[in-house]
């Protein structure tokens, strides 16, 4: 689809960039060489410190002060005429590329937006920036280019504010802004990491429509396996600082040929891998345990976040209904803001229930006293979503970890509880000494099973683990679930486990819940809901979800868009 | 691949020294920045050496006005016996100076430490509960914020001592108006770190494992609240020396017969000046400037150094460094790789150890 007689957009040459840190200097990218064609979409995938993000910073030039780059990045305009070395030109005229030959789609489309200016202006703004435009040219431009990128209505949606489009629409605009003034190269890093998977399967669309009908090259970053099956032509695989294999999509996801991707793409959690296991453990299970009382009923559980004077107040959670018995793990899946987090959080005390029942170990929580439920709260662990801030900076993993035993007075001190300590750190095979050190000292899998230990110190008879692996790369969050699944086994503790990806849940879960703006849209064990999804939002989220396999996402693609039409 | 009984030591620390507060802070700065810090440091090393040696340092005593030879006699010009001349009352001017440095120290030692425990103990009270207290407090000390620190130093001046206040009374007078000026200042502070770190997640941890309110207050809060107290403690000591200096000087200061105040001396040498007496104004004056600029200097590089933006850095060579191990960095790509310096400043010991080194993670 390229056209090979024009030269590579842009072309990477020996690439080293070295920040100066306190703990002296830090190479982050070693030595890389990359190209790309006109029109192709280059997926750069790595883990997080991997060198993926300040290699495509370095296209824009956008390194911050304490970098030092060299080696050679040419930079080609669309047409050819037209080539410089990035990391040599004046700042005047790096100004001059950015936006004409190259331009950049950001994570955080909210963050990414000015919100005291309407999207027409700040798209004005980059077109003004590049030549003499006036005012009504700028705005007719602006119209065209957010009617391309699928805004309904452009006319009047042009003097709109961010906060008034919804995520996947403000990353819309977002890619409209980087499209308007046509250049060769959009560099999108992490496009579609903050938004929902439904989203997802749209702004992917998007982007690849951008290089279908705008001709547009794309440098793709992200450690989405799913996402670059979905996209890319061509894939650069980056390991600490160096790009460790780079071969067209198709070839690289059927015969991997370093050990680092082979080790990657086996971590990809993918649908089904969890339905074998988890049917084998409900067969286990006595007959008498469904009879048992369940250690958690949701009866027509509301929750309603207050709102401001006048304003009626959000109900985050409305009218849901589940059961946990003993042992056994629940799924909660759902987008942001489906009310997933809240019920966790209700569950471990933290958020009050306004409506309906929820009981806890047979005590009831609505309405219910802090002193009353201390005793109940040594019997439920909880999990963390960010590994990095769920520990006290300043105490040691030991204490952190001694914290509960503490709290409930099982030990004295952190001191006395060291023994326990040691137990439970190599209960989630952390070496005991690293009991000693503190939590920054830890990487973010490392200080996620911690977390799991501070969680089963008392070994509670329920968990609750709010995302606990989204933070962690992929082949971190791989070994971080079969801990999980292991631990759960050998403790038998119920637990609820809470996360935006199916595929994730899919591993540990005996029965999953998908929840949708609130409500409990469908409710199942793992081969009903994920085999045979009888809701449209279920149907649909799983519709959305990348495989990492560029035959079966292209497939899958399709099924999509049927389903999509269908509604 | 390791066992996972392998001896992994823990980084070694660095040793006790080197970690104090503004030792760590000098051994990270450089440039300019170490510069500033220095000269701030000498500045206000200088400073309190005096003021602890002042009966060694000081020829005369600072109400003295005549030796065994007879009277010092009024206004002499530097040089001979009195090494920066004597004022119009008859003092030796080198004596007051160095004196003063003495009544300065005691009233910032008073007022900070006055102000310090009731702020910090507000502010963690009012951003931890919340409710009607923390809105009542906060209410009053925006109301304290435009009560002008001298105004209210005249008046505590004249309630404790009726105005011509002794040593004891023109200390306390100066003290404590700084201090209800402060005590905002610390609350203000403690209370938004508070509030901040209610919402992180080692506190809501803490909440689920049923620890008292207590507990997380001192356990969890407080000491990763107090961090940026040594910087507002540095501005708030100068600003201290200034409203004694400016008490003296409109003459609500401390009588030259108990303590030598610099901006007593100031005042009186009001008159001297015109006359092209220049010795009796520039000395106390040169002193008030210099511990002022010295003490700021110090709290200025100290918060330019806390933050990982404002901190300069040697360059690096162009091919130094090792690469950065993967997967070191929590959060996200864009939340910190290698170009969030946020983290890499908390993983100090890249280099020396390999955070990989876990067994479990690097099979």
């Amino acid at each position: 689809m390229s056209a090979h007689s024009l030269p590579d957009v842009v072309r990477i040459d020996n690439l080293n960039v070295t920040f100066a840190t306190d703990g002296g200097a830090v190479k982050a990218v070693d030595g890389v060489s990359l190209r790309v064609a006109p029109g192709e979409v280059l997926a750069i995938v790595g883990e997080s410190g991997s060198g993926k993000t300040v290699t495509a910073k370095t296209i824009l030039g956008l390194l911050p002060e304490t970098a030092i780059a060299h080696g050679a990045v040419i930079l080609s305009s669309k047409d050819g005429a037209d080539s410089n070395d990035v990391l040599s030109v004046s700042k005047q005229k790096l100004r001059q590329l950015r936006g004409t030959d190259v331009s950049m789609v950001f994570q955080e489309p909210s963050t990414a937006l000015n919100p005291v200016f309407t999207v027409g202006w700040q798209i004005a703004e980059g077109i003004r920036a590049h030549g003499e435009f006036s005012r009504k040219e700028a705005r007719a431009k602006a119209i065209d280019i957010l009617g391309r990128v699928g805004i309904p209505d452009p006319e009047s949606r042009v003097d709109y504010y961010p906060h008034q489009f919804s995520g996947g629409q403000k990353q819309r605009v977002v890619i409209a802004m980087a499209l308007v003034l046509d250049p060769g190269l959009i560099v999108a890093d992490e496009p579609t990491t903050a938004l929902d998977v439904t989203v997802q399967a749209e702004i992917l669309d998007l982007l690849r429509q951008c290089r279908d009908e705008f001709g547009t090259a794309i440098v793709l970053i992200t450690h989405n396996m799913g996402v670059v099956a979905d996209l890319a032509d061509r894939v650069a695989v980056m390991y600490e600082g160096k790009v460790v294999e780079e071969a067209p999509a198709q070839e690289l996801f059927s015969n991997p040929q370093h050990d680092y991707t082979k080790r990657l793409l086996g971590s990809v959690p993918h649908i089904g891998q969890g339905t074998t296991r988890a049917t084998a453990r409900a067969l286990a299970r006595e007959p008498e345990w469904a009879a048992e009382a369940p250690v958690v009923v949701a009866d027509n559980l509301t929750i309603q976040y207050p709102g401001r004077l006048g304003k009626p107040g959000f109900t985050a959670v409305n009218g849901v209904n589940f059961s946990i018995r003993s042992g056994e793990v629940l799924g909660l899946v759902g987008e942001s803001g489906s009310g997933k987090t809240t019920i966790g959080r209700a569950m471990g005390g933290l958020t009050r229930v306004t409506g309906g029942s929820l009981t806890v170990l047979g005590h009831e929580m609505n309405g219910f006293k802090e002193r009353a439920f201390k005793k109940v709260r040594s019997d439920i662990g909880f999990v963390f979503q960010d590994p990095a801030s769920s520990f006290n900076p300043l105490l040691t993993i030991a204490e952190c970890v001694a914290e509960p035993l503490v709290v409930h007075g099982r030990a004295a001190n952190a001191g006395a509880a060291r023994k326990r300590v040691n137990e439970l750190l190599e209960a989630v095979q952390l070496p005991r000494a690293y009991g000693d050190r503190y939590p920054h000292e830890l990487s973010g899998g490392q200080r996620q099973r911690a977390s799991l230990a501070r969680g089963l110190a008392l070994e509670p008879s329920l968990l609750i683990a709010d995302e606990p692996t989204s933070a962690l790369d992929v082949s971190v969050q791989a070994k971080v679930l079969e801990l999980f699944a292991e631990i759960q086994a050998e403790f038998g503790f119920a637990a609820l486990f809470i996360s935006h990806d199916l595929a994730v849940v899919d591993i540990l879960a005996d029965r999953i819940a998908v929840l949708y703006k609130g409500k409990l849209v469908e409710e199942g064990t793992g081969a009903e809901v994920l085999g045979a999804p009888k809701d449209a939002y279920t149907q649909r989220l799983l519709a959305s979800l990348p495989v990492p396999d560029p035959a079966t996402q292209a497939l899958r693609r399709d099924e999509l868009r049927i389903l999509r039409a269908a509604e | 691949m390791t066992t996972l009984t392998s001896d992994t030591t823990r980084p070694r620390k660095a040793p006790l020294w080197t970690r104090l507060p503004v030792v760590h802070q000098l051994r990270q700065s450089v440039g300019l920045q170490r510069g500033m810090l220095v000269a701030g440091l000498v500045i206000t090393g200088v400073f309190i050496l005096t003021a602890v040696f002042a009966p060694v340092l000081a020829p005369y005593g600072y109400s003295q006005l005549r030796d065994d030879n007879g009277p010092f006699g009024a206004q002499q010009p530097p040089g001979g016996e009195h090494l920066l001349g004597t004022t119009v009352g008859g003092y030796d001017v080198l004596s007051r100076v160095i004196w003063g440095s003495q009544t300065a120290i005691t009233v910032m030692v008073v007022a900070v430490v006055l102000s310090i425990f009731a702020g910090v103990a507000l502010g963690l009270v009012s951003g931890y509960f919340g409710g009607w207290l923390d809105r009542v407090l906060v209410v009053v000390s925006d109301a304290v914020y435009a009560f002008p620190a001298l105004l209210l130093a005249i008046v505590m001046g004249i309630v404790i001592s009726g105005g011509r206040s002794d040593l004891f009374g023109g200390i306390l007078a100066a003290s404590i108006s700084i201090t209800v000026v402060f005590i905002p200042q610390y609350f203000r502070v403690i209370r938004a770190e508070t509030v901040r770190i209610k919402a992180e997640a080692y506190v809501e941890s803490a909440r689920v494992i049923g620890a008292s309110n207590g507990r997380i207050m001192f356990r969890h809060v407080l000491r990763n609240a107090t961090r940026t107290l040594p910087l507002i403690f540095t501005l708030n000591a100068s600003e201290a020396l200034l409203t004694l200096a400016g008490l003296g000087f409109i003459g609500f200061g401390i009588e030259p017969s108990s303590a030598a105040e610099w901006g007593y001396d100031l005042n009186k040498s009001l008159s001297d000046v015109t006359s092209g007496i220049w010795w009796t104004s520039l000395f106390p004056g040169l002193a008030i400037v210099l511990v002022v600029l010295g003490i700021t200097l110090v709290g200025e590089s100290l918060n330019d150094l806390a933050d990982p933006r404002l901190r300069s850095r040697r360059a690096p060579a162009k091919t130094a460094g090792a690469v950065a191990a993967t997967s070191v960095v929590p959060g996200g790509t864009l939340a910190a790789g290698p170009a969030g310096i946020d983290g890499l400043e908390a993983e100090p010991h890249a280099n020396d150890t390999h955070p990989n080194d876990d067994p479990f993670e690097a099979k």
